[in-house]
């Protein structure tokens, strides 16, 4: 534990170096890069929230990339409809909202085998989106807002103050789970429904309904991703454009030790490395196939997996029915 | 005095077994209510259905007088009831205090107020003299604290009825007696208690009343002063004398089983064998007695290749067996009951044909080179299940469908119609219907007098006094004494069990 | 068998493709087509003359190829999400050495390709099988990194490497007759080669003690492990036979239907196994009618939408429905049928 934690500080630090390094040396283009990388960062560790909150209490989400899918269409199809991006995130909100219903359902009053269920969530996402989809669409997108006077700060202006609406919701949304994951009563029963659920059973928590609506809640989470990458990162919709997001993001869950913190940091490194590669293929550095770095983060996804597997541990009770009745 | 939990009537069924049928039972404030019975005689199931963690299928249940809706485990607490469950309900990655706030925090606006929390563990642990410490994992702890912690976490809030659910299993003599200096406090102060065990002595000490399930049903109900030892066991067992078993005499040959200076740690990484030396010759049956959480689990472990061994080694007829190998140690002829049937000696969703054969399904004559004989299969099946009383509608039932008698007689049966030099049986009867129980007991003497070493694992001490030809009594970690089946007395081997010296 | 039982355990797959369908017909009401005009179409097109049945065995073929692959891995416990990449790898493979390898006479040139097919597929299963058996990484998370990541790699490599010679779509060069599997009275013989497989998969787990070993991993873990069976070669094995099976579906689909390989030949195939192996039970006798029934409906899709006005991913959607039908538990509960089984979901990362 404390190895790791000197290691983590360790990387923390050399990123800071050469992040100056490279911005004393160009300033415009190291801002650009690193607001990328949050840009880039954001929907995975908005995804691996979904992922943080749904197993943090058990429930097993492989779902996430339906759920994305499904609420970034729902949003943008809305926003087109109503010509309102308001309407169109609070649209994609609801339908994430509606995805993690209806896993809950699906796994917790049906007791269905959650992978199983998380399958079912991405297949019909595909299924529904696929068959209602029409082309030349076009829909209003969130606009960026500066934020007046920390938006002025050298690099960090740039970096952190003038982006849309859903990276600063995002962003706090993720400090806010973190901070009540470990420092309230909610969070303390959840982890405690994930990890013994009869310990919360016995004090009183009922499981059903805690697992219900973190399970939802976690969908809404998913629905805001949606929208920030239909209304806010892309500006459109097509089919299979979410490009596997849902299920990095299960693997910056783990590799971030189910921690909010530690998701996003890992998520953060992700977007930096994909930011980077756009950077170095931009200015013609060197020359990849778009194939190759397509490819990227899902070997990126298996390498971090092979690194952490083994060594962190899951929540106890994760994709295990509560019975509460046992003879 | 006014009747503070009043159950009536109360029903419950699981599939295929009766539980509770019709069961009515009251505690008054300040009383000790000892609920006595058999493993499966239903008291589990009736407390947990005062609790809410259970649903009646009919009945009623009043605490106070009020109704208790099923399944409400909240309006229990809110009603003044605490419950120490048989199976810890703690979180072992949390601390002490965080598993005893868990439910209703002390909050500081919308945060847990940790401090006020910690504060108030350690009040309560001064208050009923239960030292724990606050900041400790639970996982870091010994099976007799995590014990304390339930309790505290009981009596957190200040219980009228406190329902204990066979809370001394896992603790020694000593222990189990503050235990019970605890529970008389708490009634003298005004408490009602409801208190699980199967173990007389603790009824005789304790309890105002006794109230004695069998089968699901109230066999009895009288008061120590009525009655004595003898009398309860008659209630409980509804026969005369607990456990009386026919054997001649052992003729003991050389040591087959052989354990030489064996350590071995336990899940936590605790040496919970301590360089542990063991003989049991063939023709012989040596029982393990001990209270449970001594080593005896990871040394059964140890022997049969399921747990990694520190040091030290164990042989068979001579030969060392291989560390972390079940099956390679089950080819040289040691066949083991194990502990956890569900786990490891079956597959449930199999039939009850292909677990008679699981660990030698690929060997003739149940395979020849790639292709399983069907033939051999179902006769070996057939025979089997008529020879070991299986009963079973079928051999192609699933094992999952069998009562709990009869999935150890699967297991009994396939391991000890083998040919087999050693046979380790770790708590063979828990969970087996009285029946049953004879009929395993038997199958081991037949496999004494077969010419096999047989250790017996048990926390049934009577089950140990009346099969065992020695009895090795084990306590922390190591064999302390090994005693002749005469020179084995009860009184003795309770003492060497808590560690006294005789 | 018994006539009872086996009404019980095949009814709840019945009823999940008539609710499916009951569902999807509402769909296609409101979207204000008429629903009765495109299943009829659906099904006249797919099974209602000749050529259409062929090409609906056509189609079913490398779907039967593709659920046995999933049933493999659900029998031993193990949910193989990968055989959309396995299959595209063997047809990749299949078409390489179809087109490149010059000379041999058609019975051993055609044998080869599949060899090469299987050989590929198998390979891409089994790094999902190591990942698991060595490092514990739960199958489902590589298979789907590895799905994507050898669709851009066929991608480049036929866009690339080995791309057809003037061509500015990404496809290899045409097979050589010598690698082209023939048709028997216009049925692509693929499709009785499939069957006979489904077959041998079904007596390897009934009567053999490799078959027994995979269950029992698939069941417990613990008595297997007790009992002597390796989990992890038992894994290593259901990953590799599963993928060497999707390989040989997509060398199939390459040397007998297609005639070359173009990345965007099947891109739902894997996934169309999965419905089709739960659909079918986890039984691989079980995945032929589901199969039929899918490719049917695959292969007619488009003859629907030219009739009715209906999108052809209506299919999608109802066999996105179909697969929620027929693992819900309460349809099964309420015909008083059996569960599937197989346990899936454990930890990620141990």
């Amino acid at each position: 534990m404390k190895k790791l934690l000197s290691f983590k500080w360790l990387l923390t630090l050399l990123l800071v170096a050469i992040t100056g390094y490279f911005y004393s040396k160009d300033g415009v283009i190291t801002s650009s890069v690193v607001s990328t990388a949050l840009i880039f960062g954001l929907p995975l560790a908005l995804a691996a929230m979904v992922g943080i909150m749904c197993e943090r209490t058990g429930i097993v989400n492989i779902g996430i990339e339906g759920t994305l899918l499904f609420s970034a269409f729902v949003g943008f199809f809305t926003a087109s409809a109503t010509d309102s991006d308001f309407y169109g995130v609070v649209a994609a909100v609801i339908a994430g909202t509606a995805s993690g219903v209806l896993l809950a359902f699906m796994s917790i009053s049906w007791k269905m085998d959650q992978i199983i269920a998380g399958t079912i969530i991405n297949i019909l996402a595909t299924g529904l989106t696929s068959f209602l989809y029409k082309q030349g669409h076009t829909a209003p997108t969130t606009s960026q807002i500066d934020i007046p006077w920390l938006s002025q700060i050298p690099f960090f202006g740039q970096v952190l103050f003038m982006h849309g609406p859903i990276v600063y919701i995002g962003l706090v949304l993720i400090f806010v789970l973190y901070i009540a994951l470990f420092h309230t009563a909610w969070g303390l029963r959840s982890r405690a429904v994930g990890e013994h659920p009869g310990s919360a059973d016995t004090a009183g928590v009922s499981v059903f309904k805690l697992r219900y609506l973190n399970v939802s809640i976690a969908g809404a989470v998913g629905g805001l991703a949606g929208a920030y990458l239909s209304l806010e990162l892309v500006g459109s919709w097509d089919r299979g454009f979410t490009a596997g997001k849902g299920f990095t993001a299960l693997a910056l869950m783990i590799f971030g030790r189910w921690n909010p913190m530690g998701a996003l940091a890992a998520a953060m490194f992700f977007g930096l490395t994909q930011a980077i590669t756009n950077q170095l293929m931009f200015s013609q550095i060197v020359k990849i196939p778009d194939q190759f770095v397509n490819m990227l983060p899902y070997i990126l996804t298996i390498v971090v997996l092979a690194i952490s597997a083994g060594k962190v541990r899951p929540p106890a009770a994760e994709g295990q029915q509560y019975e509460k009745e046992q003879a | 005095m006014s009747a503070l939990l009043e159950i009536t009537n109360v029903t419950k069924t699981f599939p295929g077994v009766v539980a509770n049928e019709s069961i009515s039972v009251s505690v008054s404030a300040g009383e000790i209510v000892a609920l006595l019975g058999e493993n499966g005689a239903g008291k589990s199931t009736l407390v947990k259905s005062v609790f809410g963690m259970v649903r009646p299928d009919s009945g009623e249940i009043r605490i106070k007088g009020e109704l208790i809706a099923p399944g409400d485990t909240g309006g229990a607490i809110a009603r003044g009831v605490g419950m120490v469950h048989q199976h810890f309900q703690l979180v072992p990655v949390m601390t002490v205090t965080e598993n005893i706030i868990l439910g209703d925090e002390p909050k500081r606006g919308i945060f847990i107020n940790i401090k006020a929390a910690r504060a108030e563990v350690i009040a309560l642990s001064e208050k009923y003299g239960l030292e724990v410490d606050p900041d400790a994992l639970v996982e870091d702890l010994p099976v007799g604290t995590q014990q304390r912690i339930e309790i505290l976490k009981a009596l957190r809030k200040d219980v009228d009825l406190l329902i204990l659910d066979e809370p001394t299993a896992v603790l020694t003599p000593q222990e189990t007696d503050e235990l019970l200096q605890v529970m008389k406090n708490l009634a003298a102060s005004g408490v009602g208690v409801l208190f699980i065990t199967h173990k007389l002595r603790e009824v005789m000490a304790v309890a105002d009343r006794v109230v004695v399930l069998r089968n699901g049903r109230v066999a009895g109900s009288t008061s120590p002063k009525e009655t004595d030892e003898e009398g309860l066991a008659q209630l409980m067992v509804g026969r005369n004398v607990v456990l009386q078993v026919e054997k001649g005499e052992a003729k003991p040959a050389a040591p087959t089983l052989e354990i030489k200076a064996l350590s071995v740690n336990d899940d936590r990484k605790h040496l919970a064998v301590d360089a542990l030396d063991l003989e049991v010759r063939a023709g012989e049956i040596v029982g393990v007695a001990g209270v449970e959480g001594n080593g005896q689990r990871e040394l059964v472990e140890a022997i049969c290749g399921m747990r990694p061994r520190l040091s030290g080694e164990v042989l068979v007829a001579g030969a060392p067996t291989p560390d972390m190998h079940p099956h390679g140690v089950h080819a040289m002829g040691v066949s083991h009951i194990p502990e956890d049937r569900e786990k490891h000696g079956l597959v449930s969703s199999y039939s009850i044909e292909d677990n008679l054969v699981l660990n030698q399904f690929d060997r003739a004559p149940f395979a020849q080179g790639w292709i399983r004989n069907v033939a051999t299969l179902e006769e070996n099946a057939t025979r089997l299940v008529e020879e070991f009383d299986i009963r079973t509608p079928s051999i192609k039932t699933t094992a999952g469908a069998l009562s709990g008698g009869n999935k150890q007689k699967v297991v009994v049966a396939r391991e000890l119609s083998q040919d087999t030099r050693v046979v380790v049986a770790a708590q063979p009867t828990r969970g087996v219907d009285v029946g049953s129980i004879e009929f395993i007991h038997n199958q081991l003497i037949a496999a004494r007098d077969g010419g096999a070493a047989v250790l017996l694992v048990s926390a049934e001490l009577d089950e140990i006094l009346s099969l065992a030809d020695r009895v090795a009594v084990m306590f922390g970690g190591k064999i302390v004494s090994i005693l002749d089946a005469k020179e084995a007395e009860r009184g003795l081997v309770g003492r060497l069990m808590a560690g006294l010296s005789a | 068998m018994a006539g009872k039982k086996f009404s019980r355990t095949w009814l709840t797959p019945v009823v999940a493709v008539l609710v499916a369908f009951a569902i999807g017909a509402l769909l296609i009401y409101i979207q204000g087509a008429d629903p009765l005009k495109a299943y009829q179409s659906l099904f006249s097109h797919a099974f209602g003359s000749w050529s259409g049945i062929a090409k609906t065995l056509g189609k079913a073929t490398p779907l039967v190829l593709s659920g046995l692959a999933v049933t493999i891995g659900l029998r031993a416990g193990l949910f193989n999400i990968g055989v959309q990449g396995q299959l595209v790898t063997g047809a990749f493979a299949a078409a390489w050495a179809g087109y490149f390898i010059h000379g041999l006479p058609i019975y051993i040139h055609l044998p080869l390709a599949l060899i090469f097919g299987i050989t590929f597929g198998a390979g891409v299963g089994l790094i999902a099988g190591a990942l698991k058996a060595y490092r514990g990484i739960h199958e489902v998370i590589t298979t789907i990194m590895l799905n994507s990541i050898i669709l851009a790699l066929v991608d480049y490599l036929a866009g690339h490497v080995f791309q057809e010679p003037g061509q500015i779509l990404a496809r290899t060069p045409h097979i050589l007759p010598s690698a082209t599997i023939p048709k028997i009275f216009s049925l692509p013989s693929g499709f009785f080669f499939a069957i006979l497989l489904a077959y041998g998969v079904w007596w390897v787990f009934q009567r053999t003690t490799s078959g027994f070993r995979l269950e029992t991993v698939g069941r417990n873990k613990s008595a297997a492990w007790y009992a002597g069976i390796s989990v992890k070669r038992a894994v290593l094995i259901a990953m590799a036979v599963g993928g060497g099976i999707a390989g040989l579906g997509g060398g199939i689909e390459s040397l007998g239907v297609i005639g070359r390989f173009e990345p965007t030949f099947n891109t739902g195939l894997g996934f169309d196994g999965i419905t089709i192996a739960l659909l079918g039970r986890a039984n691989p006798l079980g995945v032929i009618p589901g199969a039929i029934l899918i490719g049917g409906m695959r292969g007619a899709a488009a003859s629907m939408q030219f009739d009715a006005g209906v999108a052809p991913e209506i299919v999608d959607l109802i066999l996105a429905l179909v697969l929620f039908c027929v693992t819900a538990p309460f349809l099964a509960k309420w015909l008083k049928s059996t569960e599937v089984g197989a346990k899936i979901t454990s930890g990620w990362g141990n």
